[in-house]
């Protein structure tokens, strides 16, 4: 069974802080990590080539610096990686990276399953899974908790998969190829081995720029971006909340004089 | 050439697009700012905080074909056995607001089986048009069936914006729907607004885990498409004399994707309310100590008609399934109030939950991070305060939560 994961870099939310006199986003020293629902994405495909056989292949798209992001999934047993980067990529939307992402999947050419975090934690948009899909036309299948069984023996080749929901989850039967984005209670993401890290350390990276990708400059990037961010600002802040303190029946009829008529 | 670049002119070399770029491409140089273009992603950030317009970010116009023929504000009307889900309801109460800006109509689309008999129902909540397609292959919610379905009628009929619910369904469907039409999607609004100059839909959504915010418009594309959150915007009232046209197209059975199935849906919460849908949410941290201690969690929730959530980590400790988990990693959700007992708050799950209207902190530590990101904080032992709590709300008629 051979399997794609799409990763991607962010910053590391636990290091993000708001400087008040600017009311920027503290930038300074924060940390790039891979976004935490692909180290699922991540675990699972391990888990799956180790189940099954094949190869897994890790692709991320981003500038050099995201070469760190798949040295760490390589050192947490991914067999390839791939790194799609070009300047004509940059500023690309959702609609834009999928193109590019599906096209990589179209050169990577044989494939049966494609596993996506549920969504970043940057943009938090949980769109791009979604967008490759429809992009190369695959069934597939989000918020994935859970691959109940795999047939490999068929024709065509199904996965049964968990699918969270709201007010509960449902069980879908999926042909492969097909592309899954997944949260993290499919399952808990092993550590680095030191064989890993050593592996990984000197492992090749396969770059790819739109010379091998060839995808349509006027669909990507800046211009071929259906959506344009006009303004960024930061929420207005809370004002300081009220504290109460003292004996647990006082403060609790002050809190409910306060919010009685909330409720 | 489309890009970004620095106007040295203007550049006074104030320093604060370096601060403000997510991906260090900024530096400073000989007092001016330096674009390191391996690095840029062209987010445009640094675009928008600079104080002496020295930034320019420079883009060719595409535009898809003649925009001016989208007429229309269409709501995805999500359901499950029937039931439409609350959120569309507070998307037909914006949409109307919007159609009256751009002085056209509100359109629902209704895609199910047997489900014709809930048009009438979206019309009476707003809707001008209700575009049904009742097929039994569509009984189930199927993305790349329903995406079919709905691509053929945006083909026919053109609207200039669609919304849906930011929800598990709308999320996946409509992201599969705006890469088959090419048009711009925006996820996760909290506020939409029409320019009435330009008549184009400017969407605002939190990024970053809500420490930003971001204003998006897609003006040369159409339709517009967004997804919006649960609960940040007022449900339309009900007007059973109001009149609408009912439209209904077919789903042919032929289309029908035979590789992806339906198997089984699985009910699967504690308390009857979901947390999305909840007015108000009661969650349990560490603090509790003990997983029989989260009844105590429940108990609340139920006084107050209330959903139960619960931080990282007592779901990693078995207190709680997953789906109760409110934060960076489970859901994000924005109730009128939030209760929080016992949680400290870390900043993975308040990028979570720091949306709600109102936030309850009750924690025994005075210092704890959940006391900055609160409306009202209670100091002080849960296990004699929730009770007490629990006391007092059963002494008053039960709330108007659900």
């Amino acid at each position: 069974m051979n399997i794609i994961v799409f990763i991607k870099q962010v910053p590391d939310t636990t290091d993000v802080a708001i400087n008040p006199e600017t009311n920027t986003l503290i930038r300074e020293g924060v940390n790039s990590v891979i976004n935490p629902f692909d180290m699922y994405a991540i675990e699972e495909a391990v888990r799956l080539k180790e189940r099954w056989g094949g190869t897994t292949t890790v692709v991320t798209m981003g500038p050099p610096q995201a070469q760190e992001a798949l040295r760490e999934a390589l050192s947490l047993g991914i067999d390839k990686s791939i790194h799609l980067s070009d300047r004509a990529f940059a500023g690309s939307d959702t609609w834009g990276t999928s193109l590019i992402l599906s096209k990589a999947i179209e050169k990577i050419k044989d494939y049966d399953l494609i596993i996506c975090g549920k969504q970043a934690s940057d943009g938090d948009t949980a769109q791009v899974g979604p967008g490759v899909a429809a992009h190369l036309d695959l069934p597939q299948a989000t918020y994935v908790r859970k691959i109940d069984t795999v047939h490999l023996d068929t024709t065509p080749n199904v996965i049964i998969v968990e699918r969270l929901l709201e007010e509960g989850y449902e069980v879908l039967e999926l042909q492969l190829p097909a592309l899954i984005t997944v949260v993290k209670e499919i399952n808990e993401p092993r550590l680095p081995s030191l064989r890993g890290k050593m592996k990984a350390r000197t492992a090749e990276i396969i770059l790819w720029n739109n010379n091998d990708l060839n995808v349509e400059k006027d669909k990507i990037g800046l211009d071929g971006s259906p959506t344009q961010v006009v303004k960024i600002f930061t929420p207005p802040h809370k004002e300081g909340g009220r504290i109460f303190k003292g004996e647990p029946e006082e403060i609790v009829d002050e809190l409910i004089k306060e919010i009685k008529d909330l409720l | 050439m489309s890009g970004i670049k620095i106007l040295l002119e203007k550049c006074v070399g104030c320093g604060l697009c370096v601060k403000v770029c997510p991906v260090n491409a900024l530096t400073l140089d000989k007092n001016k700012a330096v674009i390191d273009y391996e690095k840029c992603t062209l987010c445009g950030c640094c675009v928008e905080s600079c104080k002496f317009e020295a930034i320019k970010m420079l883009r060719k116009i595409i535009t898809k074909d003649d925009i001016s023929s989208y007429k229309g504000v269409w709501v995805f009307a999500e359901q499950r056995d029937g039931d439409i889900s609350s959120v569309v309801f507070e998307l037909l109460s914006k949409a109307r607001e919007l159609a009256n800006d751009l002085d056209t109509y509100v359109g629902a689309v209704l895609l199910g089986n047997s489900i014709t008999d809930r048009a009438q129902g979206l019309i009476h909540r707003g809707a001008d048009k209700v575009f049904v397609v009742d097929s039994e292959n569509l009984k189930h919610y199927i993305a790349e069936n329903y995406t079919k379905v709905i691509v053929s009628l945006v083909d026919k009929y053109k609207p200039e914006i669609i919304l849906a619910g930011a929800t598990t369904t709308g999320r996946s469907l409509v992201s599969r729907i705006a890469v088959n039409l090419y048009a711009g999607l925006t996820a996760d609004c909290t506020a939409l607004d029409i320019d009435r100059e330009k008549k184009i839909l400017i969407q605002t959504r939190p990024a970053f885990g809500g420490n930003i915010m971001a204003q998006i418009i897609s003006p040369n594309f159409r339709p517009q498409m967004a997804t919006v959150r649960h609960k940040v915007m007022p449900e339309s009232d009900v007007n059973i004399s109001r009149v609408g046209e009912i439209i209904k197209e077919d789903f042919n059975e032929n289309d029908s994707d035979v590789r992806i199935k339906f198997l089984d849906f699985i009910k699967e919460t504690i308390a009857t309310v979901n947390l999305s849908e909840a007015n108000i949410i009661v969650s349990g941290g560490r603090g509790l100590q003990d997983s029989k201690n989260f009844k105590l969690v429940e108990d609340l929730a139920e006084v107050l008609g209330a959903a139960v959530g619960s931080s990282r980590a007592c779901v990693d400790s078995g207190w709680i399934p997953y789906s109760h988990q409110v934060g960076q990693t489970g859901r994000t959700v924005c109730p009128k109030i939030y209760i929080a007992c016992g949680i400290s708050g870390q900043i993975q799950h308040l990028v979570g939950m720091q949306s709600s209207k109102i936030i309850i902190a009750i924690n025994k530590d005075p210092d704890a991070p959940i006391f900055k990101a609160a409306n009202f904080g209670i100091v002080g032992d849960l296990f004699k305060i929730i009770p007490l709590l629990i006391q007092k709300f059963k002494e008053k008629p039960k709330s108007l939560a659900v």
